[in-house]
């Protein structure tokens, strides 16, 4: 799922000088125009207001973007997306989707396709420096996982040794992978493949020993294969995968806007406001609740925002937790565990700053 | 072997005025000689090793209607979720409540691009048809002249292939003519900018070429200064394809002979008199055949959209199995996909071979 900063200029294996080659020579050249004149090109805020929509970036994964039947996105990074448009405008819908492939993704932002990339990008130092991107919070807590057949017979990632490895090309997935495969001084060979299903394909026809990809994204593939019982998930976490959401430097507010819009879905869950009791909160007495839900307006009017904003987010997507259950939950098809995105009171990583 | 196939050959009957009935020159050849025979039979173990399964998937065990979980215990193919998914995979992200005017902008492309087949209509009023056409189908796509507008955005499955494919084949059409004459030009410099502009744009893939359209373009241009993204894909593919189309034309061309150009030097025209009232008629009607094969591949290739994020037929196809209530019915969405296009290129082809023997009369 995730672009590592150096995927362009990574020669593709098959010839010299392939044209992706190419394009990511001229892309990072003007990549680096773009960054040198990025102070003119006027904030992200008022592009949006302009617009009057944001412009989200997204992928394409069951459960966490994928359009429904009719034609509208769901899943767990668009309620995000819903969120934000929600906060900048009052209003679930006033936000477009751009699809976008972990290939371009990253320069897509940077040359101002979308306004926020929520497509699952890990957040690494070096995107967040050499490439200028800010990092939202963080709404989703992976770690890269390994699939392989049970009939394998390995329990764990050191035993692969000489094992053919199915990786999706342009994501930190490739570099992770040959960082453990040396780490532990083993040998392994890399089928690299930019599709997921294509992936998937490869492996369940044998191609490769193992499949590499985020955990959750090897849970929902499992499902897939033909005999999801002949198949292991094997223990180990070969990285860290924080997933966040991306801005191009140079727009604070509109980075804040994002933190706290985000904050509120976890704020709510922790002071236990969920979609169906939240106005039985409006008349509560306690003043962090009455300061969140805007009862008290003095947050809302100090961010320059309306300033019922966590109470509409809230109200129309849900909290953290709903916004969790409802699209990748253990109900749903994709079935995931909470596991690490569970509230810090519950033992998990999520943790808002205090709205005051 | 050969000794076989050669004393076969010999008992048939060679007459020239009575051809052997049907059946008999069917035999032969299906099964005249051992080596015949041996492709036959290969042939036929091939088709019933893959024809029983590939009938019990798509027909007999496949599943037509009903919600998904009906389709998860099926052996066969899901076609309900063709069925639950066919608006959105020819529609995409377009309002539900006003798909009718995808659905017409379709009927018009199709039609135009129909009509233009038949040499009834070459003639110069055509071009007025196809000013109008693409005119009422980029009025009804937008969502106007009454009604809020449609963002190009929410434009996809179906109508995005054919106007892309479409738009691309036309717009290219005039500035691969030009294009062309230049390229056999006397004038030296035009002829450089010809050659260079042609032999540039066939060396680059259209991916690349498409990548530098969406993501390097904006980068160029001054802030506020970008243009939508359909249309900067649509110019990159218009810019590329008339690179193809241009050498096409010029092959056309030269096809021509040169007593023609000296019959019209002859008569008085001037170079564009005679380019557009004798040469360029009689190449262009030469290579109708090799256009039409530019065409098919042309619609194959609009696909390759799909890196820069757009939704054409495909993308919907793929997208559409990547709902988590319909996840992994990726073999029905591609086939359904591949249905369409063979469809239509079908059609193209046959289309192609009729005109060619057409045009030899």
């Amino acid at each position: 799922m995730r672009t590592p900063s150096q995927a362009p200029s990574r020669p593709a294996s098959r010839s010299g000088l392939s044209p992706r080659f190419l394009i990511a020579g001229a892309l990072s050249l003007a990549i680096g125009f773009a960054l040198s004149g990025a102070a003119k090109a006027g904030p992200t805020l008022d592009a949006i207001k302009a617009r009057g929509s944001i412009k989200v970036g997204v992928g394409t994964q069951p459960g966490f973007f994928a359009p429904d039947s009719n034609g509208r996105w769901q899943g767990f990074f668009v309620d995000f997306g819903r969120a934000l448009s929600i906060a900048v405008f009052n209003d679930p819908d006033k936000v477009q989707f751009v699809s976008s492939s972990p290939q371009q993704r990253l320069p897509a932002l940077q040359s101002g396709e979308f306004d926020i990339l929520l497509s699952g990008v890990t957040q690494t130092f070096t995107r967040a420096t050499k490439l200028g991107f800010h990092f939202g919070p963080v709404v989703f807590y992976d770690g890269q996982g390994l699939l392989v057949p049970k009939k394998l017979g390995v329990s764990k990632g050191k035993d692969l040794n000489g094992a053919t490895v199915c990786v999706q090309t342009g994501t930190t997935g490739e570099l992770n992978i040959t960082d453990f495969f040396r780490q532990n001084k083993i040998a392994f060979k890399p089928v690299v493949i930019e599709e997921t299903a294509e992936n998937q394909k490869a492996f369940s026809s044998g191609r490769c020993d193992v499949l590499t990809q985020d955990a959750s994204d090897l849970a929902i593939t499992r499902t897939q294969l033909p005999k999801p019982d002949d198949y292991v998930l094997l223990p180990e976490r070969i990285s860290k995968e924080p997933l966040a959401p991306a801005i191009r430097y140079g727009d604070d507010q509109w980075l804040e806007i994002v933190n706290w819009a985000i904050y509120a879905t976890i704020q709510a869950e922790e002071l236990g406001i969920t979609q169906a009791n939240i106005d039985s909160f409006l008349t509560s007495g306690d003043p962090t609740v009455r300061r969140f839900l805007g009862v008290d307006p003095s947050l809302g009017e100090a961010a320059k925002l309306d300033p019922k904003f966590a109470y509409t987010i809230v109200k129309t997507v849900g909290n953290y937790g709903e916004i969790f259950e409802r699209n990748v939950g253990p109900a749903t098809k994709v079935g995931l565990d909470r596991g690490f995105n569970k509230l810090w009171t519950q033992g998990g990583l999520l943790y808002a700053p205090p709205f005051r | 072997m050969t000794d076989g196939v050669l004393q076969s050959t010999q008992p048939l009957p060679p007459p020239l005025n009575r051809p052997p009935p049907r059946w008999q020159r069917l035999w032969a050849g299906l099964f005249g000689t051992p080596l015949n025979a041996t492709v036959t039979l290969g042939c036929l173990a091939l088709l019933g090793w893959a024809v029983p399964p590939l009938l019990r998937w798509t027909l007999l065990d496949a599943v037509w209607v009903g919600p998904a979980d009906r389709c998860v215990d099926a052996a066969g193919a899901c076609w309900a979720f063709i069925g639950e998914k066919l608006r959105y995979i020819l529609f995409g992200f377009y309002d539900q409540d006003r798909q009718w005017r995808p659905a017409a902008a379709d009927a018009i492309l199709l039609a135009l691009a129909g009509v233009s087949g038949m040499p009834l209509f070459w003639r110069r009023a055509t071009l007025g048809l196809w000013i109008f056409g693409l005119a009422a189908t980029l009025v009804l796509l937008t969502g106007g002249p009454a009604g809020p507008a449609v963002p190009t955005e929410r434009w996809s499955g179906l109508p995005v292939s054919l106007l892309l494919a479409i738009v691309g084949l036309v717009g290219a059409f005039p500035l691969a003519v030009l294009l062309a004459l230049a390229r056999r030009s006397g004038m030296g410099g035009v002829r450089t900018l010809a050659v260079l502009f042609i032999e540039v744009t066939r060396g680059v893939p259209l991916i690349a070429v498409l990548y530098v359209a969406t993501l390097l373009l904006p980068l160029m241009l001054p802030a506020g200064g970008a243009i939508d993204k359909l249309l900067r894909a649509q110019i990159a593919i218009i810019l590329f394809v008339s690179a193809y189309l241009a050498e096409i034309i010029r092959a056309g061309l030269q096809s021509i002979p040169a007593g023609q150009y000296e019959a019209a030097q002859a008569l008085g025209l001037g170079y564009w008199q005679s380019m557009r009232l004798v040469i360029l008629p009689q190449a262009l009607r030469t290579v109708i055949p090799s256009i039409v094969n530019l065409a098919i591949g042309l619609f194959q290739d609009t696909t390759l959209i799909i890196v820069i994020g757009l939704f054409d037929l495909l993308n919907t196809a793929r997208t559409a199995a990547k709902d988590p209530a319909w996840f992994g019915f990726y073999d029905e969405a591609f086939g359904f996909a591949a249905l369409v296009y063979l469809t239509v290129c079908v059609v193209a082809s046959r289309y192609s071979l009729w005109l060619e023997r057409r045009l030899r009369r």
